[in-house]
C-alpha cells in the first residue's frame, strides 16, 4: 500500500493544511508521497509576467509558507513532494526548495525540475486546433504571453525512479502529479490503462485538496461539515491494483462520506465515460464507492482507454483593463435608488462616448445569477426596501477608457440618486487564456536534476 | 387513493457542485436518497436546465446520467460570458451556479424515502 496526499488544491489554499497529512503518512512509518496543485489556467500567465519583470520570481508565491513546516520530516520520513508550484519558473522554485533545506540544515535535496511544457516560439498556433469547451470565446486578439501543454506523468514518474526527493513542475495534468508516485512506487506499466485510469482517478479526487474531505461542502442544516476551520485534507491509502481508500488525518476537521466524495468525482468532468488526460482517457462511468468506515471511502472500479492524440495547451495572451467600482444604497426605496443609479451610469457611458463594455449588479438581489444584460434584475419584484451594494464592472482595451468608465461611478456621490455611499474602485490589467489542442511530436516532456544541465 | 405529490426544490432531495473549463460549465446534481433517483431522470431534464441558463446565452446542455451514483451531470455550454479571465460578472468561474440548478421545483411523491434526506429538508417539508 502506498499513501499520498494532497498539501493544496489551488494557489490561495491554506498554507498549514500539509502538516497534517505530512504527519500522518510519516506516522504510518512507510514513506509516501504530498502533492501540491497550485497552478490555475490564470496563475500561470501572472507567474509568467512576474518573471519577465525578475528571472527569480514566477512561481509559486506561498511556496515557502507551504514547504518550509514539512520539508524536513518530508525527508526524514521518505515522502516525496510533488508540486506544479514551479508554475512559469520551475528552476527558480527549486532554488527555492534548496534555500529552504540550507536553512533547515537537511543539506543538498535531490530535486527534479519537468520540462517540456513552455511551448512558446516552439508551436505555431495556426497549425493547431482550438479545445471546443471555450465555445463561442473570441479568437486570440492580443500578444500572447505564454502557451504551455498540459504534460503527463511520465517525467515525474522517472524523476522520483532516478532518485528525486522533491519533483517540480510547471503545466502538468493535475492528476498527473498522483499518478506520478504511484507508478514510480508501483512499477505499473503504462500500457495497463485500467491501473493507470486507476491511478489517474486517485488524482482527480486528490487534486483539489480540501473539496473531497468536506471543503466547498457545508449547507448548514443540508450538509454540515464538523470543524471547517481545520479541514484535514485528503490522503489516499492506494493498493498494488489501483483500488484506494481515501481519507483524511485523525483529529483534523471535515468528513470523507460517498456523499463529498460524489461531488469531488464529477467536478469538472465532462463526459464521465471519457475525461481525457495526458496518460490515459479516463471513464468513471462504472466506479463504486464504499462507505469503509468513518472518515473512509474506498473507492474502485476506474477504467482506462487510449489517451487523446493531442495535448491540450492553455495559451495566455494580454486582454483587456477590467474596472470595478460599487457604492450603497439602503433603506426605504433602496432597490428603486439603486436601479436608477444603474440607468444614471449607462447614460453617461453613452452620453461621453466611451467604448467600454458594461454591467451592473445589484448584489443581494441577483447578481452572480444574473447575465450582462441584468434580465433577472429587470423581472425583479421583490420589496424595494433593503441594503444594496451596486457594482459596475467594465472592459475595454484602452486603460484610460475604464478608468473614466470607474471615474463617473465616484461621480455619484455627488450627482446620482440620494443616500449613495462607500464607492470602491479598482482598474487592472487581464490576462485571458485560450486552450489548443498541440500534436504529441510537438512536446518534449523529460526531467533532469537541479544544479545539473537540462 | 394516492396523495398527490409533495412539490419541492430539487435543494431538498439532492446536492451537487459546478465547476468551470474555458466558457463551459458543468454541473453536478446527486440524491441524498436514491430512491429520488427516478425524479431527477424524469424532472431534471437538460431543457429545464437549459431554459434557467437562457439568460446567459447558453448554446447547448448535455446531460449525463451515472445510476450507479444516482447522480446526473450538466454540460452546459457558453454559459460563462467569457469565463474566469474575461468576464465582467460578480462570478467569473460559476461556482454559484449549481444552486441555480438546485432550485428547480421538483414534485415528489409523497411515499417516496424521507429516510436519508438532510434535518431540514424534511422539516421544511412538512
Amino acid at each position: 500500500m502506498f499513501r499520498i496526499g494532497s498539501g493544496a488544491g489551488f494557489s490561495g489554499d491554506r498554507v498549514d493544511a500539509p502538516q497534517s497529512v505530512v504527519a500522518a503518512i510519516a506516522a504510518a512509518g512507510e514513506g509516501g508521497a504530498v502533492v501540491f496543485e497550485t497552478l490555475g489556467e490564470r496563475t500561470l500567465a501572472l507567474g509568467q509576467i512576474a518573471r519577465r519583470h525578475d528571472s527569480t520570481r514566477g512561481y509559486e508565491p506561498l511556496l515557502d509558507d507551504l514547504i518550509e513546516p514539512i520539508l524536513a520530516q518530508c525527508v526524514a520520513s521518505g515522502i516525496t513532494v510533488v508540486g506544479n508550484f514551479g508554475q512559469a519558473n520551475p528552476p527558480a522554485a527549486a532554488a527555492a526548495i534548496q534555500a529552504i533545506a540550507d536553512r533547515l540544515g537537511l543539506g543538498p535535496l535531490r530535486i527534479a525540475i519537468v520540462t517540456g511544457d513552455d511551448l512558446l516560439g516552439r508551436v505555431d498556433l495556426n497549425a493547431t486546433q482550438r479545445w471546443d469547451g471555450d465555445g463561442r470565446l473570441p479568437e486570440l486578439d492580443g500578444d500572447i504571453i505564454a502557451i504551455n501543454a498540459y504534460l503527463g506523468a511520465r517525467p515525474i514518474a522517472d524523476a522520483i525512479k532516478a532518485g528525486a526527493q522533491v519533483v517540480v513542475t510547471g503545466r502538468v495534468a493535475d492528476p498527473a502529479l498522483v499518478l506520478g508516485p504511484l507508478v514510480a512506487h508501483f512499477g505499473w506499466d503504462w500500457a495497463d490503462l485500467d491501473r493507470i485510469a486507476a491511478g489517474t482517478l486517485a488524482g482527480h479526487l486528490l487534486e483539489c485538496g480540501s473539496q473531497v474531505t468536506g471543503g466547498f461542502f457545508a449547507d448548514p442544516g443540508y450538509k454540515d461539515v464538523p470543524d471547517i476551520a481545520n479541514i484535514g485534507f485528503p490522503i489516499a491509502e492506494v493498493e498494488a491494483d489501483g483500488s484506494f481508500v481515501l481519507t483524511k488525518a485523525a483529529g483534523t476537521g471535515g468528513l470523507v462520506d460517498l456523499r463529498t466524495v460524489k461531488e469531488q468525482l464529477l467536478y469538472e468532468i465532462h463526459d464521465p465515460a471519457a475525461y481525457l488526460t495526458p496518460d490515459v482517457t479516463l471513464d468513471i462511468t462504472q466506479v463504486s464507492l464504499e462507505q469503509a468506515g468513518p472518515d473512509r471511502v474506498r473507492v474502485r472500479g476506474a477504467k482506462g482507454h487510449a489517451a487523446p492524440p493531442a495535448l491540450k495547451a492553455t495559451v495566455s495572451y494580454y486582454g483587456d483593463w477590467l474596472g470595478e467600482a460599487e457604492i450603497s444604497y439602503a433603506g426605504a426605496n433602496a432597490l428603486a435608488r439603486a436601479r436608477l443609479a444603474i440607468t444614471t451610469i449607462h447614460d453617461r457611458i453613452i452620453r461621453r462616448g466611451l467604448p467600454v463594455r458594461h454591467r451592473a449588479d445589484v448584489i443581494g438581489t441577483v447578481s452572480a445569477f444574473d447575465s450582462d444584460h441584468g434580465d433577472l434584475l429587470a423581472d425583479l419584484t421583490d420589496s424595494h426596501a433593503g441594503d444594496y451594494r451596486v457594482r459596475f464592472a467594465f472592459g475595454a482595451g484602452s486603460q484610460r477608457d475604464v478608468e473614466r468608465a470607474v471615474q463617473e461611478v465616484n461621480a455619484l456621490y455627488c450627482c446620482g440618486p440620494a443616500g449613495g455611499g462607500g464607492v470602491r474602485q479598482s482598474v487592472r490589467p487581464r490576462v485571458r487564456t485560450l486552450s489548443h489542442l498541440v500534436p504529441r511530436h510537438l512536446v518534449e516532456a523529460d526531467f533532469h536534476f537541479a544544479g545539473t544541465q537540462s | 387513493m394516492t396523495a398527490a405529490p409533495r412539490r419541492t426544490k430539487l435543494h431538498a432531495i439532492a446536492h451537487g457542485r459546478s465547476g468551470d473549463k474555458g466558457n463551459r460549465l458543468n454541473v453536478n446534481v446527486i440524491a441524498y436518497d436514491s430512491r429520488h433517483w427516478p425524479v431527477l431522470v424524469e424532472q431534471v431534464t437538460a431543457e429545464r436546465v437549459a431554459a434557467l441558463f437562457a439568460h446567459r446565452g447558453v448554446t447547448e446542455v448535455r446531460r449525463y446520467e451515472l445510476p450507479g451514483l444516482a447522480a446526473l451531470n450538466f454540460v452546459i455550454e457558453d454559459a460563462l460570458e467569457g469565463g474566469v479571465n474575461s468576464s465582467l460578472g460578480v462570478d467569473t468561474h460559476g461556482k454559484c451556479l449549481s444552486y441555480l440548478v438546485l432550485g428547480l421545483d421538483v414534485q415528489v411523491p409523497v411515499d417516496m424515502g424521507d429516510g436519508a434526506l438532510p434535518p431540514l429538508a424534511l422539516q421544511n417539508a412538512r
